[in-house]
This record gives structure tokens, C-alpha cells and sequence, in this order.
């Protein structure tokens, strides 16, 4: 087994603990980037579909980028999948109490069901804005994909602004949970600043859960 | 001396003949409970009581009923050791509950502790993780000179808030993953924090875990469950520093083979 130990670190409880470590805490870069473009939606139509048209302009970097992301999105799935269904298993026939408050939190013990509201919503998300409706636009003589009607009108929908609502509270809590356990899975934990890890945790949480709600809201009340 | 009043007690307690029969609560009534005994001596109090019936005494697991071997297990209420802040079973005392209390008392659980009888599981996959390197390797003769080795205060210090680690297993009672990362992390982290056991932290902490996934015990999702009952208040600090160690020697360690080097 010692010769195998980095074969068997991609096994190993630790070693695949340190995989969901990593790549939630990329998936929390890309959220924040997400949610920076998106604020350009405020800035009104133009500004949003130039910065939508230049991203898509990337051609195959873009196809990279995405495939990279989708990568990491799978990994992180698949392998918090596995390891909870072993941490059931673990746990045996009778199943405790998850939210004591002493150690779990609500946070802590909802992350599988925040994780599957998740999945579910980038899905819907993807075949709505990304996969959606496609109006064409011209911005400075350049014709580009009209990206900001095709937003604004998936919001004038109530249920679509309070399903995305949602969503986003359980991002809120899923982070709020994931980014400090995150550092301490990869062996970053001393009192020296873990406190302080965790404090970004829930900021970095309420900015993501808040940010993303706060447009969508905005975007049904200005209406199209 | 007792100045308070005895206790009639309520309890519900575990019952399960062996690992493959199915167990249930079965409720007791215990009269008589001075405040001033143990939550262990109040059991003792109704075994009696069940002996004298000709019925059959409940299990439980106890050594030396002063907080230190690491015997004594029960969920109390729901809670290892009872929740009470680095506090052992045979620590809690009856003052803590009120006349009439109804207690429910039930086994350690986790897939890696089967039950045994009762209120008593078998511990032992916490003995098989720490022989896979829970120990340092050292030559027998003569007692070494105390101060050959100098080990900073504060690393000292560290070193002996993991050694606290009794192996009760509360930690991986407690866990909702039932996972034994807590006294693992604790012994990781204690030898790797000294000098004389650095030397192996990287074989330690690749035996150990290989050992513990292997045992049935869950992965850490970082809950700290196990801090929060820990009757020897340990940090998951020591986890954090364990997978540290851990991700080291995945990356660095290497086994010469006989056939390598010189010799």
C-alpha cells in the first residue's frame, strides 16, 4: 500500500475530502465572478450584453473555460454524493438528530438538500438563460445576442424570481457551511485565523446569497 | 452529605440481546437516587433492582469510574456522555437531574461499534486504528535523560491537549457521519507536534487512515459534533493538522525498497 499512497490518497477519506475542498472553493471564485458581471445588468442593456458578447467572443477558450467548470462541478457532486452515502452507512440503522446547535448547525446538516436545490437550479438556470430565448441586438453597430431581455423577461415572472430566491438562500446557506469547512478540510484550522476564515464564510455567503436574490428582485420591479 | 431529597427516575433504556438480534427502549422506574451518586452508580442502583426480580441486569461498559480510562460510553438523552462540557459518563452526577426525569439512555452508535449487549459496543476498531501507528517506535534499556530532547512550551502544550484523547469514541458517536477522525486526528496530531514522533508522522498517518476508512468509520464534513462532546475538550484543530499530515505524505513519502541503497 505504501507505494500506491498517492493512488490511495484519491480513495481515501481525507484525500477525497481535499477534492471537494478544492473544487467548492473554485466553484465559490466563480460565483463571485458570476455575480460581478451580473451586477453590470444595473448598469442597463449595453453594458450587460457587450460584457456577455465578450465573453462568448472567446470562442474556444470559452469552450475550455466551460468544460473546465463543468469538470469541477461534476467532481464536486459526484464525490459529495459518495461520501455522504457512506457517512449513512457509517452512521448505521438508527439515524441521529443532525441539528443539535452544539456542533451541527442548520447549515452543516441541510448541505446535502442545499446541494440538490443547487443542482436542480443550475440546470433550470442553464435551459432558461444560457439555453433561452435568443434576441437578437446591435450595440455600438455590432450585432450581439440581446442576453439582458431574455434576463429581464425570465423575471417578470413571480414564480421564476421566487423559485431563483430560493435557490440562492440555500447558495447562501451551502457556502456559508462550505467555505470555512473548506479551508479546514485542507488542514487550514488554527486559532490564529480560523475564526477569521469563518467570519469571511458568512459574509462571503450573505454577499452571494443577497447579491444574486437582490437582482433578481430588482430585475421584476423594473419590469421590462 | 446528601441535603437534597432522593429521586425517583424515569428511564428508558436500550435493550438488545446480541448484535444480530433487534434491540428497543424498554422503560424502568428507579426509586431511591441520591443526588450525590454517579450516573453509573444510579445504573448500578437498578441492576440491583432487576437482579433482585431475577431479571436480567442491563450491560454497560465502565472501568475506573474517575474520567480517565475511556470506558464508559451511553448516549444520554440523546447526547454522548450526556453533553455535559468535558465530562465523562461516570462524571455525571445525579444532582444534574430533577425528580421525575425521564432519561432515555442508549449504546454508542455507529456502524464501526457493534453492540454488544445492551448499552455495551465493541470498541475495539478504535484499538485496530491505533495499531496501524498510533505509537513511536523506540529502543528498550535504560530511561533516556528527560531533557535531551527540548520541546518548546507551547508545542508541548499542544502536543498534550491531543494526548488527552482517552478512545471512548464519543467522537464517532456523536458524529452524524459516524466518523472516527477526532481521536484519530488527536494521536496524529500529538506524535507529529514531537520530536520523537515526527520520525513517522508520515507512515503514521497514511496507516491510520488507510486503516480507519477501511474499518467502516465515515468521512468528516466538518460538523465539530465530536469537539463539541469531546469529554477531553479536543480542538478539530488536530484534525485539520492530521489532514495536513496526511496530504504530506500522500504527495512525499516514499518506502525504499530492500532492494535500493546501499547495504
Amino acid at each position: 500500500m505504501m507505494t500506491s499512497a498517492v493512488n490511495h490518497y484519491f480513495r481515501s477519506s481525507i484525500g477525497r475530502k481535499h477534492l471537494v475542498a478544492i473544487t467548492g472553493l473554485l466553484l465559490c471564485g466563480f460565483l463571485l465572478g458570476h455575480l460581478t458581471g451580473n451586477l453590470l445588468l444595473i448598469a442597463g442593456p449595453d453594458a450587460f450584453n457587450l460584457y456577455a458578447h465578450k465573453l462568448m467572443s472567446l470562442g474556444p477558450v470559452l469552450y475550455l473555460i466551460e468544460a473546465a467548470l463543468t469538470a469541477v462541478f461534476v467532481i464536486h457532486l459526484g464525490l459529495a454524493i459518495k461520501l455522504n452515502l457512506e457517512n449513512k452507512k457509517a452512521k448505521g440503522k438508527y439515524q441521529m438528530k443532525k441539528c443539535t446547535g452544539r456542533g451541527t448547525t442548520f447549515m452543516s446538516a441541510t448541505m446535502p438538500y442545499t446541494g440538490i436545490v443547487l443542482l436542480i437550479f443550475i440546470i433550470l438556470h442553464l435551459m432558461n438563460l444560457k439555453f433561452g430565448t435568443n434576441y437578437p441586438t446591435t450595440v455600438d453597430g455590432v450585432e450581439m445576442r440581446d442576453l439582458y431581455r431574455t434576463t429581464m423577461e425570465y423575471f417578470q415572472n413571480p414564480v421564476n424570481v421566487l423559485w431563483y430566491v430560493f435557490s440562492m438562500i440555500c447558495a447562501g446557506l451551502h457556502t456559508a457551511h462550505g467555505f470555512a469547512s473548506a479551508f479546514q478540510s485542507l488542514g487550514a484550522n488554527h486559532p490564529k485565523y480560523y475564526p477569521k476564515i469563518k467570519l469571511i464564510s458568512y459574509l462571503y455567503a450573505i454577499v452571494i446569497g443577497g447579491g444574486f436574490s437582490f437582482l433578481s428582485v430588482w430585475a421584476y420591479m423594473k419590469g421590462v | 452529605m446528601s441535603s437534597a431529597q432522593n429521586m425517583t427516575l424515569n428511564l428508558k433504556i436500550w435493550r438488545q440481546n446480541n448484535n444480530s438480534s433487534e434491540g428497543k427502549l424498554v422503560d424502568y422506574r428507579v426509586e431511591n437516587v441520591s443526588p450525590d451518586m454517579s450516573f453509573l452508580e444510579m445504573i448500578d442502583v437498578l441492576n440491583n433492582q432487576l437482579v433482585r426480580k431475577g431479571e436480567d441486569p442491563v450491560a454497560f461498559d465502565h472501568d475506573c469510574r474517575e474520567g480517565i480510562c475511556g470506558m464508559c460510553s451511553m448516549m444520554i438523552n440523546g447526547k454522548a456522555h450526556g453533553g455535559y462540557k468535558n465530562t465523562t459518563t461516570c462524571q455525571v452526577h445525579m444532582r444534574l437531574y430533577k425528580d421525575g426525569d425521564t432519561i432515555v439512555i442508549e449504546p454508542f452508535r455507529a456502524a464501526a461499534f457493534p453492540v454488544v449487549k445492551d448499552l455495551a459496543v465493541d470498541r475495539s476498531a478504535i484499538d485496530k486504528v491505533m495499531a496501524a501507528g498510533g505509537y513511536i517506535s523506540a529502543n528498550t534499556g535504560n530511561a533516556p535523560d528527560a531533557n535531551s530532547i527540548l520541546i518548546p512550551k507551547p508545542v508541548a502544550e499542544e502536543a498534550m491537549d491531543a494526548a488527552a484523547c482517552i478512545g471512548c469514541g464519543a467522537c464517532v458517536a456523536s458524529c452524524p457521519n459516524g466518523s472516527g477522525m477526532l481521536f484519530m486526528g488527536a494521536k496524529v496530531s500529538q506524535l507529529a507536534l514531537l520530536p520523537q514522533g515526527s520520525v513517522e508522522s508520515p507512515k503514521r498517518a497514511l496507516n491510520m487512515v488507510y486503516t480507519h476508512d477501511n474499518l467502516g468509520f465515515g468521512n468528516c464534513t466538518t460538523h465539530a459534533e465530536c469537539e463539541a462532546t469531546c469529554p477531553k475538550g479536543i480542538s478539530i484543530e488536530h484534525i485539520a493538522r492530521m489532514n495536513r499530515e496526511y496530504l504530506k505524505a500522500a504527495f512525499t513519502y516514499h518506502e525504499k525498497k530492500r532492494s535500493e541503497g546501499a547495504g
